[in-house]
C-alpha cells in the first residue's frame, strides 16, 4: 500500500516535472523546487530505512541523520557502507549490503544470493555527505580515544546539527578531558545556536554567543552572523550577536595581515627557488637562457617518473619519493645543463641575442619533447601525506607544502652560497666570472669551469621542478609560468648577486600578496610590472648592485 | 612571434627544429588513409586545433578524434561514395595564426568543412575569415554566447545550457540551497561574460549585489592563497556559500589544491565548475576533490550502450584503455555526424546548400535523447550536474528533464534582450531584434 502510494507520487512527479520541462527551460528551477518539496516531506511510512531506497538526496540525509540518533548501532553500518557504494537497491525499494561474498538483506540481516543485474548502489550527493560526516562525528562523541572525541566535536562545531544538541549535552557531561571538554562546549553552543529561538530561551542563548565570541575563528564567524541577521531572534540576542561578530571581525583582521605577509613569504620563496638557479646562468655567467624555465618542467617531469619507478619497485616508499626525487632532480637537470652549455650555449658567449634566440628555440624543442613523450595533458603527481593540510600558528594558516617549500628554498640558497664560497670550484666560478683571461692564465680550465656552473644552475632549476610539483600542475607548459618572474627577481634584485636574487623574490612575493586582496589579482600583476619598470629606470642595476673593479662597465 | 631565423641560429639548431617538427607532423598524415573503398576525388574537412602552445593540453584530443571519426566513416564507405581526407593544422595557440590557418584551409586547400577552435578569442579570430570567405566552422566547446554567425554551428553549450542550469542546482534543496556565490573566473571574454550573465540571474532570484563576489584571475594562474583564503571568509558569513567557476582548465590544478590544503571540501563550500571534464581530473590527485560540481552536456560515466561503443572505439583508436572522454568530444561527435547528415540530404559539399540543410537535422546523443541543430545554428542539449568521485570520473546527480535548446543571445544582458538568430529562410539574420522587429545586421 505504502509502495504503491509512492510510486503513484513519484509517477505524478514525473509527469510534473515533464511537463513542465516540455514548457520551457525557464520552468526547470520550478521543477527543482517541486522536487525539493516532494523530498522534504517526512516519511508517514513505520520503515526506518525506507527512506535510502528513495533514490532522493534529501530523503537518504534525512535518514542517515534520523537513524544515527535513534539506532547508532545499526546506522554505523548504513553510513560506512554509503560511503564505499557498498549498500545496494533493487527495484523493489528492498536494499542490500555488499559482503566479502555477496548481499545481505539491511532489514532482516539474512544472506541472499542474487545477481548483479538488478542491483545498483545507493548514490550520494553532497547532501547526504554532510548527513555522513556529522554522523560519523556522533558516533565519534563516545569514543574512548580522546583525539577522535576532539576531532568528533570539531566537526560537529562547524557542521551544527540542532537534533544532535541532546547527545553533546550528554557527552559533555560525562567528559573528563578538560580540552575535549572545551570542545564539547563550543559544540553545543553551535547546535544549540542553530535550533529556532522559540524552542530555548533568551538566556541561553546570550550564553551560547559569549562561547562562541571567546573561542572565535570563522566557524563562530559564519553562526553569528546568521544570529545576527535572522528576523526570528529577539533584539538583545541580536545585539549581542553584531557585537560578538565585530569583536571576531577585529581579531580576525588582525590575523589577516600576519596571514598575508606568511602567503607573501610563502610565494617569495617559490620565486627564489625558481630564480636561484637563474641567478647563476643569467647573473653570474650573463647568459640570457630562456630555456631556464623548461629546466625546471623537466626537474618536475624528473619528480614523476621517480615517483612512478619507486611506486612500481618498493610502493612502501611512495610518501618519500618526493626526498628521493631531490638529488636525482638535480642530477639529471645538472647534466643536460652541461650537455646545453656545451652543445649550444660555448659556441654563443658573448652574443648576447643570437644566445636570446637559440636558448628560447631550445625551450619551444623541449617542450614539445616532452609533450610527445608524456602527452599533453596533466601528469599526476600525488601529494605525500606529510605535505597535504594545514596547521593554525595562533590565528595564521599554515599550509604544510608551503613550509616546507619555504624551508627548501632558504636551504637551496644556504648550500649555494656555501658553494660558491667555501669550495674550490665555486671560488674558480667567480674568478672566472671576474676576469676570464687573467683566471685562464693563473691555470683555471674555464672551459669547464663555464659547462660546470651551467650545470649548476640547470641543476637548481631541477629542484625548483621538484617543488612545483606542490603546487602547480605539471604539464609541459609549466616553464613558461615562470620564465618572466625570475628573470624580473633576478634583474629586480640585482645581476650577479645572490642575496639581490633573494631580496628581489621576496619583495615581488610580498608585492604581489600584499597587493592582491585589494585590488585584485590581475591588477596586482600590473601594478607590481609597472613598479618594476619604474625601479629599473631610476636603478638600472636593481637593489643590490655589484661593485668594485671586477664589474664591467 | 616567427620562431624560425636561420641566419642568427647555428645550422645544426635549424636542422634539429626543423626535423622535429616534421616529425611532430608525420604522424598525424597517413594516418586519415582508409582502406581504399570509396573513390574518387577526396573530400576535405579542416582540423583547426592546436597541437602546441598552451592550448595543446586540450585541443590534440580534438584532432585525434575527428581523424577517428574520419576513418570511421570512410570504413562505412565515405561520403557521396568519395573519401574523406583530413587536412591537419597547426595554429600553435597562436590567436592571429588561427585566422591565418583558417584563410589557408578554405583558400588553398579547399576543405568542405572546418572543426576547430577551443577559446573563445581564436573563434573571435576566425569568424570574419569564415564570414568573408563563406566556410563552414564546427565549435565544440561551451561559450559565452552572444554570437550567431551563419557560417558557424555552435555545437558546445551556451551559457543556458550550462551555467544557469547549474546555478538553479546549487540554489535547490538538494544542491545545498546556496544563498550566497562567488563566481571565479580567468580574465578573458568567456568568463567574463558568463559571470555577468550569472550576476544579473542571481540578482532576478532575489540574491542581493553584496552577496556576490566575483573575482578574476590572470592566465596560468598558480599561487591561490590569498584568494582562497578570501573566498573563506566570505563563505563563513551566516548564509550557505557556493563558488562558481570558470577558470581555464589548466589554472584548476592548483586551486583545487589550495581549497584541499586550506581544509575546504565541498560540503563546505562546494565548487561548480564549467571547464573541468575528465580530461582535466586525468592529471589531478583527485581525493581532495571527491563531491565537487560539474555542469556538462556529456560524463564519460554516463552507461548507455551507444556512449560505451564511443568509449571503446576512443581505446581502440588511442591504443591507450585508460584515455578519458570529455564533452567537447561528444559535440564534435554530434557536429560531424550533423554534417554527414546533412551533405547525403543534398547530394553535395557545397557550403550554402549545406548550411541551409543543417537547420532541423537531428542526431542521437551519447549519453541518450536526440540533438536538433537549431535556426540559430545552435543544437539541444541535455544538461547533466556531475559530482567528482575518487576514480577522476563524474557521478550525475541531477539532470534536466528534457533537452534544452541554445540561446545564441541571453535574455538575462540588457544589450540582448529581445535578440534571437535565426538562419532559416523567413528571417535569414544573426541577431534579430524581436522588440523592434528589425535585422541588426552585421556590427562586430
Amino acid at each position: 500500500m505504502n509502495q504503491s502510494a509512492k510510486s503513484l507520487f513519484l509517477a505524478m512527479f514525473l509527469v510534473f516535472s515533464l511537463a513542465y520541462g516540455a514548457t520551457g527551460y525557464a520552468k526547470i528551477q520550478k521543477a527543482i523546487a517541486e522536487n525539493a518539496i516532494t523530498t522534504s516531506s517526512p516519511d508517514s511510512s513505520g520503515d526506518p530505512l525506507s527512506g535510502l531506497a528513495s533514490g532522493q538526496f534529501n530523503q537518504i540525509a534525512e535518514t542517515v541523520s534520523a537513524l544515527a540518533l535513534s539506532d547508532p548501532d545499526r546506522a554505523k553500518s548504513i553510513v560506512s557502507a554509503l560511503q564505499t557504494n557498498a549498500l545496494y537497491q533493487d527495484s523493489r525499494h528492498g536494499l542490500y549490503l555488499e559482503k566479502e561474498n555477496g548481499y545481505a538483506d539491511i532489514r532482516s540481516g539474512q544472506k541472499i544470493s542474487l545477481t548483479d543485474d538488478g542491483l545498483k548502489p545507493v548514490r550520494i550527493n553532497n547532501k547526504v555527505r554532510l548527513a555522513l560526516v556529522t554522523s560519523t562525528a556522533l558516533f565519534g562523541l563516545s569514543s574512548p580515544n580522546a583525539a577522535t572525541r576532539l576531532q568528533s566535536a570539531d566537526t560537529l562545531y562547524s557542521h551544527a546539527i540542532p537534533a544532535f544538541t541532546p547527545k553533546i549535552s550528554a557527552a559533555l557531561a560525562q567528559e573528563k578531558d578538560q580540552k575535549v571538554k572545551l570542545a564539547f562546549e563550543k559544540a553545543q553552543a553551535a547546535a544549540f545556536l542553530s535550533e529556532t529561538p522559540l524552542a530555548t530561551g533568551d538566556n541561553a542563548r546570550l550564553k551560547a554567543i559569549a562561547i562562541l565570541k571567546k573561542s572565535g575563528g570563522l566557524d563562530a564567524h559564519n553562526i553569528l552572523c546568521r544570529i545576527a541577521a535572522s528576523s526570528l531572534e529577539s533584539q538583545s540576542v541580536k545585539q549581542s550577536a553584531k557585537k560578538a561578530v565585530s569583536s571576531i571581525e577585529f581579531r580576525l583582521g588582525f590575523w589577516d595581515l600576519l596571514q598575508n605577509a606568511f602567503y607573501g613569504l610563502s610565494y617569495g620563496s617559490v620565486l627564489l627557488l625558481a630564480a636561484t638557479g637563474l641567478a647563476i646562468t643569467f647573473g653570474i655567467m650573463g647568459v640570457i637562457n630562456m630555456a631556464h624555465g623548461e629546466l625546471i618542467m623537466i626537474g618536475a617531469y624528473v619528480t614523476y617518473l621517480v615517483q612512478q619507478s619507486i611506486h612500481t619497485v618498493f610502493p612502501a616508499l611512495d610518501p618519500f619519493a618526493l626526498v628521493v626525487a631531490v638529488p636525482v632532480a638535480f642530477l639529471a637537470c645538472g647534466a643536460l645543463g652541461v650537455l646545453i652549455e656545451r652543445g649550444l650555449i660555448r659556441f654563443l658567449y658573448g652574443r648576447p641575442l643570437e644566445t636570446l634566440l637559440a636558448t628560447w628555440g631550445l625551450s619551444l624543442i623541449l617542450q614539445q619533447a616532452i609533450r610527445s613523450l608524456f602527452g599533453a595533458t596533466n601528469i599526476e603527481i600525488t601529494t605525500p601525506y606529510w605535505l597535504a593540510g594545514s596547521f593554525m600558528l595562533g590565528g595564521i594558516e599554515i599550509t604544510l607544502n608551503r613550509l616546507v617549500i619555504f624551508l627548501f628554498a632558504f636551504a637551496v640558497l644556504g648550500a649555494l652560497m656555501m658553494t660558491l664560497r667555501r669550495t674550490s670550484i665555486g671560488l674558480e666560478m667567480r674568478a672566472v666570472t671576474q676576469n676570464r683571461r687573467m683566471s685562464a692564465l693563473m691555470g683555471v680550465r674555464t672551459p669547464r669551469v663555464d659547462a660546470l656552473a651551467f650545470g649548476l644552475g640547470s641543476g637548481i632549476a631541477g629542484l625548483a621542478g621538484v617543488a612545483a610539483t606542490q603546487i602547480d600542475n605539471i604539464s609541459p607548459n609549466l616553464g613558461q609560468n615562470y620564465i618572466i618572474d625570475s628573470f624580473m627577481a633576478v634583474v629586480f634584485g640585482g645581476v650577479g648577486n645572490l642575496w639581490g636574487t633573494f631580496a628581489g623574490a621576496m619583495t615581488l612575493g610580498m608585492g604581489d600578496k600584499v597587493l592582491e586582496p585589494s585590488i585584485g589579482a590581475v591588477s596586482a600583476k600590473i601594478a607590481i610590472l609597472v613598479l618594476v619598470i619604474v625601479y629599473i629606470q631610476r636603478h638600472p642595476r636593481g637593489m643590490f648592485p655589484l661593485r668594485g673593479r671586477g664589474v664591467e662597465s | 612571434m616567427p620562431v624560425s631565423m636561420p641566419s642568427l641560429t647555428r645550422r645544426d639548431f635549424a636542422r634539429i627544429a626543423l626535423f622535429s617538427s616534421m616529425a611532430a607532423m608525420g604522424g598525424i598524415i597517413g594516418s586519415g588513409k582508409a582502406f581504399a573503398e570509396p573513390k574518387g576525388e577526396p573530400i576535405k574537412i579542416g582540423i583547426l586545433h592546436s597541437l602546441s602552445g598552451t592550448m595543446a593540453i586540450s585541443e590534440t584530443t580534438l584532432k585525434n578524434l575527428m581523424l577517428m571519426l574520419i576513418d570511421q566513416q570512410n570504413k562505412k564507405g565515405g561520403l557521396l561514395g568519395r573519401p574523406l581526407q583530413p587536412v591537419v593544422v597547426d595554429p600553435a595557440s597562436n590567436w592571429p595564426m588561427f585566422a591565418e590557418k583558417a584563410r589557408q584551409l578554405l583558400s588553398m586547400d579547399k576543405v568542405s568543412a572546418v572543426f576547430g577552435c577551443w577559446t573563445s578569442v581564436s573563434r573571435k579570430s576566425v569568424l570574419p575569415v569564415f564570414e568573408e570567405l563563406n566556410g563552414i566552422l564546427f565549435y565544440p566547446v561551451q561559450y559565452e554566447g552572444q554570437e550567431c554567425s551563419r557560417n558557424i554551428f555552435y555545437t558546445g553549450a551556451a551559457p543556458n545550457q550550462q551555467a544557469i542550469p547549474a546555478v538553479d542546482y546549487l540554489l535547490s534543496e538538494e544542491g545545498g540551497s546556496a544563498r550566497r556565490f562567488v563566481l571565479m573566473g580567468t580574465d578573458y571574454v568567456y568568463p567574463r561574460t558568463t559571470n555577468r550573465i550569472l550576476q544579473n540571474y542571481l540578482q532576478s532570484k532575489g540574491i542581493p549585489a553584496e552577496d556576490i563576489m566575483i573575482n578574476y584571475t590572470p592566465f596560468g594562474q598558480s599561487d591561490w592563497q590569498t584568494i582562497v583564503s578570501r573566498i573563506k571568509k566570505f563563505g563563513y558569513a551566516g548564509k550557505k556559500t557556493a563558488v562558481v567557476s570558470t577558470i581555464n582548465g589548466d589554472a584548476n590544478v592548483s586551486f583545487y589544491k589550495e581549497l584541499s590544503n586550506h581544509g575546504i571540501s565541498s560540503i563546505d563550500i562546494p565548487v561548480m565548475a564549467f571547464s573541468v571534464g575528465e580530461e582535466e581530473l586525468a592529471g589531478m590527485d583527485t581525493h581532495a576533490l571527491v563531491g565537487q560540481l560539474a555542469a556538462w552536456n556529456y560524463f564519460e560515466s554516463i552507461d548507455t550502450p551507444k556512449n560505451k561503443a564511443f568509449i571503446q572505439d576512443w581505446h581502440r583508436f588511442s591504443h591507450n584503455p585508460k584515455r578519458t572522454t570529455n564533452d567537447p568530444m561528444e559535440a564534435h561527435y554530434i557536429g560531424f555526424n550533423m554534417w554527414v547528415q546533412a551533405v547525403n540530404k543534398v547530394g553535395t559539399t557545397d557550403h550554402d546548400k549545406v548550411i541551409d540543410a543543417m537547420i532541423g537535422i537531428r542526431q542521437a546523443n551519447l549519453t541518450g535523447g536526440v540533438a536538433t541543430m537549431l535556426p540559430n545554428h545552435h543544437i539541444t542539449k541535455p544538461v547533466y550536474i556531475g559530482e567528482i568521485q575518487k576514480d577522476g570520473q563524474f557521478n550525475t546527480v541531477w539532470q534536466t528533464p528534457e533537452p534544452i535548446a541554445g540561446q545564441a543571445w541571453s535574455p538575462w544582458v540588457p544589450e540582448s534582450k529581445g535578440l534571437i538568430g535565426d538562419w532559416s529562410a523567413a528571417v535569414h539574420c544573426g541577431n534579430y531584434n524581436t522588440l523592434t522587429h528589425t535585422c541588426i545586421g552585421h556590427k562586430s
